[in-house]
């Protein structure tokens, strides 16, 4: 399992990366692992406002079904649309190509209420 | 008891190895004061032959419209079924088998669905159909909460020319969630005006629903009402309760339906005082994920063979528990089955001809009474009386033919008016009998 | 050791249906109409009329029959084999049962005929609801609900509406977690927040728990009893009391009933609304998926609100009564499948009161009789006796990377169906057996022997586990494939 450093993790199994004011999140390794081969992503539209702690989407596999809780609160500026013929990106390359939304951040003071990559790993081992 | 095989030695022999002296030790987690042990009030057990006897006797204390002239339709109609039909659903591999989970040792059924699916979306020119709901009237009731669901909108406007149980269903489906039913007053014109249909859209409508042929046998213009819902930016859901006049109609996908709902059971399925029928449930692709219900999908196995299985199911119960899109899990699968061996047997040509010989019956009906509307019909007819039709159904009664619906069950205002339904089976001297014993 | 069914037979491929016949060919002869053949322009425009029927198939009747019997060859039914599907009740459907849905008498009725006419079918029904609540120890039922889910629907609609009438709808159910997921589905189609209710240790209702989750916005308790764990809610009355001190009522998911009859009943344990499924417990048969039927039965108080119409019996003549101004209304467009009541009907007859006792111990006893072979094989996990259906896991299997869906492909080559896999899903790896009373000694001690016989193999030859089924008509299938580029109808 892989949790890259300078991201921020969510005990919901969520990344997030801020760049310039603009937050990409996506899915950790550990949860498309644990989801397995990913089938189908629902995501909102563009232009949306979300709430830090609010569902903004699902995420399918074969036998299960997740909702996505976003990590910090803002607008949907751009969605991933390669996810729609491809959802099997969530899998392969979850923190890169499988990422699902980017955010114009409202509040910057959210993401240092999140985990850091030791953290959540750790909170990783407690599950097992 | 000739189902349960254990003799009393197999049955002491299986209580040695668990364990315990006596069967009832196995009850020990029951506690004494909810035991049951009064006396119930239940029958002794019944051989095979008092069994038919008495059967028999409850059925002949019936008497079925399939044995008399009979021109009652209403949501369910008597169409001839092909012997192959009960001869192929009797197979018991279909019938005694459970929901195809697992699919390797299920590929009858899972194909069949399949075949099921495509005729659905052929017969309504749709692209994508379930499996099946239980009935055509809890089939709108779904396509009801779809489109809240699609839209995110909580009203709907209904026709009150769509059939008033199916209606009613709506009602019990939608009205604990704060979905409104909108419900116009077409049934004088006895067609579903795209004006009337109108004034009741707000911005909050999430669908408009029509039936047709509609309650009173009349086609309705869905290329009007079509139009009106993509103007007004609201879904389109139309419901078939005659599932024969696909054979004669255009299909509702031809205007744009968003939804499209049906009642199966004239596609090979007895009447039988009502059920089991089996519900049509089909949308557009980009609905796929809202639907309801099960859906079997074309995929291959491990060595590249092709092979069927139950597919998208994050949306049902099992998965998604309280987000799921219904509840169903047990559909109408042998009656879907049903419908799809009849749609083979009658194919192309003898669907459409079943449906045509409907359609002259209906005509020479209509020629011979006085119909209530004129607008264009497929096998039932809204004809006026002299007197209330519950009168003129007594005096068919005497003569043993079953008479038509009296629609002032539902509509108080029309009074002395009768809901005629014929089909293949109906003779010119049933007719000949009908008009002349009605009198009216 | 007996031999196991599983065995390699002759089936044939068959194309879809679309792929087969003639232009031209036909499996019916439609008569010429005896009225006159007008042209169907004079009274509509041609665009409100049909094109040809694209998506036909064009075949013979012998073609058709071929089709579809050789389709039934893929599948496995009861009359094929043990299917000890836990939750599933697949037990014998008795075939004087279906003689008796195919009586003209009875198939032939039109729903909206005459109640003079139909006095045979009207009695079926009164004299059904009358013995459904004599097994359930409830007042009142309808038949009307087309299967368990929608009988679920029912139930919470009865509450519902017993609460509104009161004064406030209340918002919520609470639900065991080990519940069926048609559980939270149904409430929510109410309107109600499905609170979930996580088992406490023994796999029973934490009382604690549930007393601190009751309250005044709680508009029920859903449960299972006998639960999903295959377990009985030892404390029920003070489970039921609990949630009637706040006033709150109790549903009663029937899906379990199998293994009680005769010997408890929803009524006495304090249970205010049920449903049953006909397709379980009363022997009529599954479909393929269905139909069922969910009959819904409640105690007096809740009377008033059931689906319309009620059959009636008054001076002597059955009749329907749609006048029930407090009803929830209609569930569909008539009053049921009382093609597969009518089923449930003739097994009651048949079984009558000492028979439908006999069933549920001898389902028991046979469920028992599993648990105690299989236990030192498989994980069990919650110990003590089980009752119609128990619980195993693939935790053992685990060690050696079998799971419980290779265990159970296992059993298709061993020619058996498997049991219900990853549920209840507080269980991981779950596999739920319900063999039924119908099975015979012989038949589930072949399934024992393959369960045990499974365990060794997935020491010695895990991969062997890995690669089944072999012997069915198809391996394995992509699922992943099915979900990713939806094939849901046949194109041209």
């Amino acid at each position: 399992m892989e949790y890259p450093d300078g991201l921020h993790y969510t005990k919901d199994h969520e990344w997030a990366l801020e760049e310039e004011g603009v937050v990409t999140i996506g899915i950790t390794d550990y949860a498309q692992s644990e989801l397995g081969d990913v089938v189908f992503v629902e995501l909102p539209e563009e232009g949306t406002v979300i709430k830090a702690g609010e569902p903004f989407g699902v995420v399918e596999s074969v036998k299960s079904v997740s909702d996505l809780y976003t990590p910090v609160s803002g607008e949907v500026l751009e969605i991933n649309g390669d996810l729609e013929s491809e959802p099997e990106l969530v899998n392969s390359s979850c923190y890169d190509a499988g990422w699902m939304i980017k955010i114009a951040v409202s509040n910057k003071k959210e993401l240092g209420e999140l985990l850091s990559a030791d953290q959540y790993a750790d909170y990783i081992k407690s599950l097992k | 008891m000739r189902y349960l095989p254990l003799t009393s030695e197999e049955k002491s022999a299986m209580l040695g190895a668990i364990g315990v002296a006596a069967v009832d030790d196995l009850f020990t987690a029951i506690p004494a004061d909810i035991r049951f042990k009064g006396n119930w009030n239940l029958p002794a057990p019944m051989g095979e032959q008092p069994l038919l006897a008495h059967l028999k006797e409850l059925a002949r204390q019936n008497r079925p419209a399939t044995s008399a002239p009979t021109f009652l339709g209403a949501g369910a109609y008597n169409h001839f079924i092909p012997s192959a039909v009960d001869q192929l659903i009797s197979r018991s591999e279909f019938y005694t088998s459970y929901t195809p989970y697992q699919p390797e040792i299920s590929q009858g059924t899972l194909q069949a669905i399949y075949e099921w699916q495509s005729y659905v979306c052929s017969l309504f020119n749709m692209e994508v159909a379930n499996a099946s709901m239980y009935d055509g009237a809890s089939a709108l009731a779904e396509a009801a909460l779809m489109a809240c669901r699609v839209t995110r909108k909580e009203e709907i406007v209904i026709s009150n020319c769509v059939h008033p149980r199916w209606r009613q269903v709506a009602r019990s489906y939608t009205e604990n969630r704060g979905i409104g039913l909108q419900v116009s007053a077409d049934h004088v014109a006895g067609r579903s005006e795209a004006a009337s249909l109108e004034k009741l859209i707000t911005a909050h409508t999430a669908a408009v629903v029509v039936q047709s042929p509609n309650f009173f046998g009349n086609v309705e213009d869905l290329k009007a009402i079509g139009e009106l819902c993509r103007a007004k930016n609201v879904l389109f859901i139309v419901a078939v309760a005659e599932a024969a006049s696909l054979g004669f109609l255009a299909p509702p996908g031809d205007f744009g339906a968003d939804i499209v709902v049906g009642e199966g059971q004239s596609l090979g399925i007895p009447m039988s005082f009502g059920g089991p029928y089996v519900g049509m449930f089909a949308t557009r692709e980009k609905h796929m994920r809202q639907m309801p219900g099960r859906l079997c999908g074309r995929t291959v196995d491990k060595d590249g063979r092709p092979g069927f299985v139950l597919t998208l199911s994050a949306r049902e119960q099992h998965i998604r528990r309280e987000k799921a899109t219904s509840n169903i899990c047990s559909n109408q699968a042998l009656c879907a089955l049903t419908a799809t061996i009849y749609l083979t047997l009658m194919g192309k040509q003898g669907f459409a001809d079943t449906a045509k010989n409907c359609f002259y019956a209906a005509a020479e009906l209509r020629r011979r009474m006085r119909p209530t509307h004129r607008h264009p019909f497929f096998n039932e007819i809204l004809v006026e009386l002299n007197q209330p039709a519950v009168e003129v159904n007594g005096r068919l009664a005497e003569q043993g033919i079953i008479g038509g619906y009296d629609v002032s069950r539902d509509y108080p205002d029309m009074k002395n008016k009768m809901l005629l339904a014929v089909t293949e089976l109906t003779t010119k001297q049933d007719m000949d009998r009908l008009i002349e014993a009605g009198g009216a | 050791m007996a031999q196991q069914p599983g065995a390699r037979g002759l089936v044939f491929n068959e194309p879809l249906i679309f792929e087969h016949g003639r232009k031209g060919r036909a499996g019916c002869d439609v008569p010429k109409s005896e009225f006159p053949e007008i042209d169907p322009a004079t009274v509509a425009p041609p665009s409100m009329l049909r094109g040809p029927l694209e998506g036909l198939a064009e075949v013979s009747e012998p073609e058709a029959v071929r089709h579809f019997t050789r389709l039934s060859q893929w599948n496995y039914g009861v009359d094929s084999n043990f299917y000890p599907l836990g939750s599933c009740t697949m037990k014998y459907n008795p075939k004087v049962n279906e003689a008796a849905a195919r009586m003209e008498g009875f198939a032939g009725l039109h729903p909206l005929q005459d109640a003079s006419t139909t006095q045979g079918a009207l009695r079926v029904m009164y004299d059904l609801e009358k013995m459904l609540c004599e097994v359930a120890g409830m007042d009142a039922a309808s038949l009307q609900p087309a299967a368990g889910a929608q009988g679920e629907f029912a139930g919470l609609l009865l509450i519902r509406a017993y609460h509104k009438e009161k004064g406030n709808p209340r918002k919520k159910v609470i639900i065991p977690d080990s519940g069926h997921g048609t559980n939270p589905a149904s409430a929510a189609l109410c309107d109600y927040a499905a609170v979930t209710l996580p088992s406490g240790p023994d796999g029973l209702i934490d009382l604690a728990l549930l007393e601190k989750e009751m309250d005044g916005d709680t508009a029920a308790l859903m449960l299972t009893n006998p639960n999903t764990l295959g377990m009985f809610e030892k404390n029920i009355k003070k489970v039921c009391e609990i949630v009637h001190a706040k006033g709150g009522l109790v549903y009663g998911d029937g899906a379990n009933l199998n293994a009680v009859m005769g010997k408890a009943r929803f009524g006495d344990m304090g249970i205010d609304v049920c449903h049953m499924n006909l397709h379980k417990t009363f022997s009529t048969p599954h479909g393929g998926g269905g139909p069922g039927s969910g009959p819904v039965l409640a105690k007096k108080i809740l009377e008033p609100y059931l689906p319309a119409p009620r059959v009636t019996l008054r001076d002597g003549v059955y009749g329907l009564d749609f006048n029930r101004p407090k009803s929830i209304g209609a569930l569909n467009a008539f009053w049921g499948n009382f093609g597969v009541y009518l089923r449930a009907y003739a097994y009651v007859l048949t079984m009558g009161g000492s028979g439908l006792k006999e069933a549920s111990e001898t389902a028991v006893l046979n469920a028992n009789y599993i648990l105690a072979k299989l236990r030192g094989a498989y994980h069990v996990p919650y110990e003590g006796t089980c009752m119609h259906e128990c619980v195993l896991s693939d935790k053992f299997q685990q060690e050696h990377h079998v799971s419980t869906l290779d265990i159970a492909k296992g059993l298709i080559d061993r020619g058996f169906h498997p049991p219900t896999i990853y549920f209840p899903l507080i269980v991981k790896g779950a596999m739920m057996i319900e063999p039924t009373e119908t099975e015979s000694m012989e038949t589930m001690d072949t399934f024992i022997a393959a369960m045990k016989e499974i365990a060794d193999v997935a020491k010695t030859d895990p991969e062997s586990l890995a690669a089944a089924p072999v012997t069915a008509k198809v391996k394995r299938l992509d699922e992943t494939q099915a979900a990713r580029q939806p094939d849901l109808r046949y194109r041209r």
